[in-house]
């Protein structure tokens, strides 16, 4: 498990020169890719996206600290980003207002990559929102943060059994000392090119009724938006009524990325 | 086009078919679908070591700062000790700052204004009115934001904050309002306008409502200077001075707690009448505690807060300076403006303990709270007519607190002027940008009105109450 040796020699790698990475703060202009920060509350979300785009959205430790999105940008390489920092919320399954923001911007918004960032010391509790976000998009990056206070605490996490069981990369990140940062702008990277394919876990449920009503509506949506990647949740949410949700398939709302 | 509609509809029916097969328990059989799947996926990746040192800690800090019997008294001392800190820390610089801006600065422009033949009352309106009040608001200030905000900002880094929510929790409840309401009072006590926006991490719209229409209770950093110098001068003065800074802070704790406690007696109010409803339930996570990186939460809480804080306020204080010297220096027959307008409130100022310069000032100062104190001395010396024709419409420099008290003292105020007057800075209409903001959450004119003019009803009633039993009893 000693890992550190291994990341201290990639951050000396060509990939990670600091001239690569430019913080442009708010200059979200003519941005060639549109990642989505999203998390729990309290895992350190604007922390990262402060390490990114040199911004100083306010940061604090309690939960609830952001409730409206934020916008910033960072280039790396020969590409722009835009990054938007979303509210954090435990699921994605209710109607508060701040989840709602962040529900559909992922739905709505279409981002090249969702960043989901947990917290590494809680992460039974935040996989909940994770495996809800990789129902919605197939392009997501997980950023195991506070990797620092996990060590203190005693918990060590398995990156490649994590990385292989959810389908999606993993990168454990302490972004308040800006430790792994770079990995993941690497990452946050090829995903958005498509160097990097994900194959999300999808949620499995136990009633074989729900499974099978939940097949056939994906199934319908899929016909009539062929390579929608978020049928599954579109279905599951139509299922459970919800209101945004129908109106998007009615006025024909629904997003096909470009391949 | 019109296929893909077809399709949709379709669609949307099959959807509602289907809704009846997998019966109404399908959000929870989902939500214990997500926690089986999280729970396998947290157990095969998660390696869990020996000897959880830190969790102790954490633990054990738990049970002390939200116990029952010392989470109300740890929570009281700590703000206490902040307070105290702010107020004594901050005379030295406000005197430095004052001399700099106000002695030195102000003279230069005066002379430099005259030597190049500026019109007097341009002269007047420039340097006696914006630069003084500009200046003014920066000394008075500068030193007690520069010390409370990053005091405050470590605390909330160090995650006090939600242990804050934990213990009020059971009090917000039993007022009808949701617990989060904790979180977004705290967050008052920085700004209401962004206190009135934290407000949407609560999902009910009826506690929402309360917690917006309340959030004006939680003291904001445009009035503890206020509170912390009236305390100082009319307070303060009243013990001997070694005692003076703790009896100060003791006034202004018990004006914030006041503050807390009307936030609950209108929740309480709001819920049993205008807004009725059940209280929602909802889960707190209180955060690891974790040690704040000292220099960095010291640098952007400066930038972040004091600077952006600040300068609003210079924003707002600028032309509310050119305000007060043409109300001072336009007449209206043998008076001049300011002192008609404080002549006709002068009745029921006094009426509710206070004066009508107190009145006139919050008018004038009703797009920020900040420069309050500012206006009321200028006005007081513009009406006592104490420094002569000179002194009138212009904010003048003071050497000390003590200078200040001689002044208010001068233009008629008492101990019960002080009180009334750190109660109403309390309890009035909140800020414009708080109005605003409210107005922008809510989209609601009713709503907006409520929040505006309850308070200032409510400091009208407290303040005059006050003022009768304290003429009976003094």
């Amino acid at each position: 498990m000693k890992k550190e040796p291994t990341e201290i020699a990639c951050e000396s790698c060509k990939h990670f020169n600091a001239s690569a990475l430019k913080k442009l703060g708010l200059d979200a202009s003519n941005c060639d890719f549109v990642i989505a920060l999203a998390g729990n509350p309290n895992t350190g979300k604007s922390t990262v996206f402060n390490a990114l785009t040199g911004l100083n959205q306010h940061t604090g430790n309690w939960p609830g600290k952001t409730v409206v999105r934020a916008e910033g940008a960072y280039s790396f390489e020969d590409n722009r980003y835009k990054l938007v920092d979303l509210p954090g919320t435990y699921s994605l399954l209710s109607t508060s207002q701040d989840e709602e923001v962040a529900r559909n911007f992922i739905l709505f918004g279409s981002p090249d990559v969702t960043v989901v960032v947990v917290d590494a010391s809680r992460l039974e509790r935040n996989l909940n929102l994770v495996l809800q976000v990789l129902e919605i998009t197939d392009r997501a990056v997980l950023c195991l943060n506070i990797m620092d206070e996990a060590k203190r605490h005693g918990i060590s996490i398995d990156e490649r059994t994590l990385s292989r069981d959810l389908g999606i990369p993993v990168v454990p990140t302490s972004a308040r000392s800006n430790e792994g940062i770079p990995l993941l702008i690497q990452t946050i990277s090829q995903v958005a090119k498509r160097e990097i394919f994900c194959n999300p876990h999808r949620i499995k449920s136990k009633s074989p009724e729900i499974n099978q009503s939940v097949d056939e509506l994906s199934g319908d949506i899929e016909k009539i938006y062929p390579g929608l990647p978020n049928s599954r949740w579109i279905a599951i949410r139509l299922l459970e009524g919800d209101k945004r949700v129908i109106e998007a398939v009615e006025n024909n709302e629904l997003f096909v990325p470009a391949l | 086009m019109i296929e893909v509609k077809e399709k949709s509809v379709k669609v949307l029916k099959r959807a509602s078919e289907l809704r009846w097969k997998v019966g109404n328990n399908f959000h929870d059989k989902l939500s214990e679908s997500i926690y089986a799947d999280a729970a396998e996926i947290a157990n095969r990746a998660e390696i869990k070591a020996n000897g959880n040192r830190t969790d102790h800690f954490d633990r054990a800090l738990d049970k002390i700062l939200t116990s029952r019997t010392f989470g109300f008294p740890i929570m009281i001392l700590i703000l206490s000790v902040i307070l105290w800190l702010t107020i004594e820390g901050a005379n030295y610089p406000s005197k430095m700052l004052a001399v700099l801006l106000l002695d030195n600065v102000y003279p230069l422009l005066k002379s430099g204004a005259s030597a190049i033949g500026m019109a007097w009352w341009l002269d007047g309106l420039l340097i006696d009115g914006i630069y003084l009040a500009a200046a003014w608001v920066i000394s008075v200030m500068l030193p007690p934001m520069a010390i409370f905000f990053p005091l405050f900002t470590l605390l909330e880094d160090f995650g006090y904050l939600p242990r804050v929510a934990f213990n009020l929790d059971s009090m917000f409840r039993k007022s009808g309002a949701h617990g989060k309401q904790a979180l977004t009072m705290s967050m008052g006590w920085g700004c209401n306008a962004a206190g009135v926006i934290a407000t949407r991490i609560i999902d009910s719209p009826r506690e929402r409502l309360i917690a917006i229409i309340t959030n004006n209770f939680s003291l904001c950093n445009g009035r503890w200077p206020t509170q912390i110098l009236i305390a100082t001068i009319f307070i303060g003065v009243l013990v001997p001075a070694s005692i003076s800074g703790l009896a100060a802070t003791g006034s202004v704790i018990a004006i914030a707690l006041l503050g807390v406690a009307f936030t609950f007696w209108v929740s309480w109010g709001l819920s049993r009448t205008m807004l009725k409803g059940k209280v929602s339930t909802f889960a707190l996570e209180l955060p690891p505690y974790r040690p704040p990186r000292f220099w960095k939460t010291v640098y952007t809480s400066l930038i972040d807060r004091t600077i952006i804080v600040l300068w609003r306020a210079v924003l707002f204080a600028a032309p509310a300076g050119a305000v007060i010297w043409l109300i001072s220096n336009i007449y209206l027959g043998n008076q001049s403006l300011a002192i008609s307008m404080i002549d006709w409130m002068d009745g029921f100022g006094l009426l509710i303990g206070l004066n009508g310069v107190i009145l006139l000032a919050y008018i004038v100062a009703i797009p920020a709270n900040e420069i309050v104190i500012p206006t009321i001395l200028m006005l007081t010396v513009a009406s006592t007519g104490l420094m002569g024709g000179a002194g009138e419409g212009v904010m003048f420099e003071l050497e000390s607190t003590t200078a200040t008290a001689e002044i208010l003292k001068a233009g008629g105020w008492t101990l019960l002027t002080g009180i009334n007057l750190m109660l109403f800075s309390l309890l009035h209409n909140p800020c414009s940008t708080t109005i605003y903001t409210i107005y922008m959450e809510t989209k609601s004119v009713k709503w907006t009105t409520v929040a505006s003019v309850m308070p200032i009803i409510l400091g009208f009633v407290i303040t005059f109450l006050v003022a009768q039993v304290w003429r009976i009893l003094v």
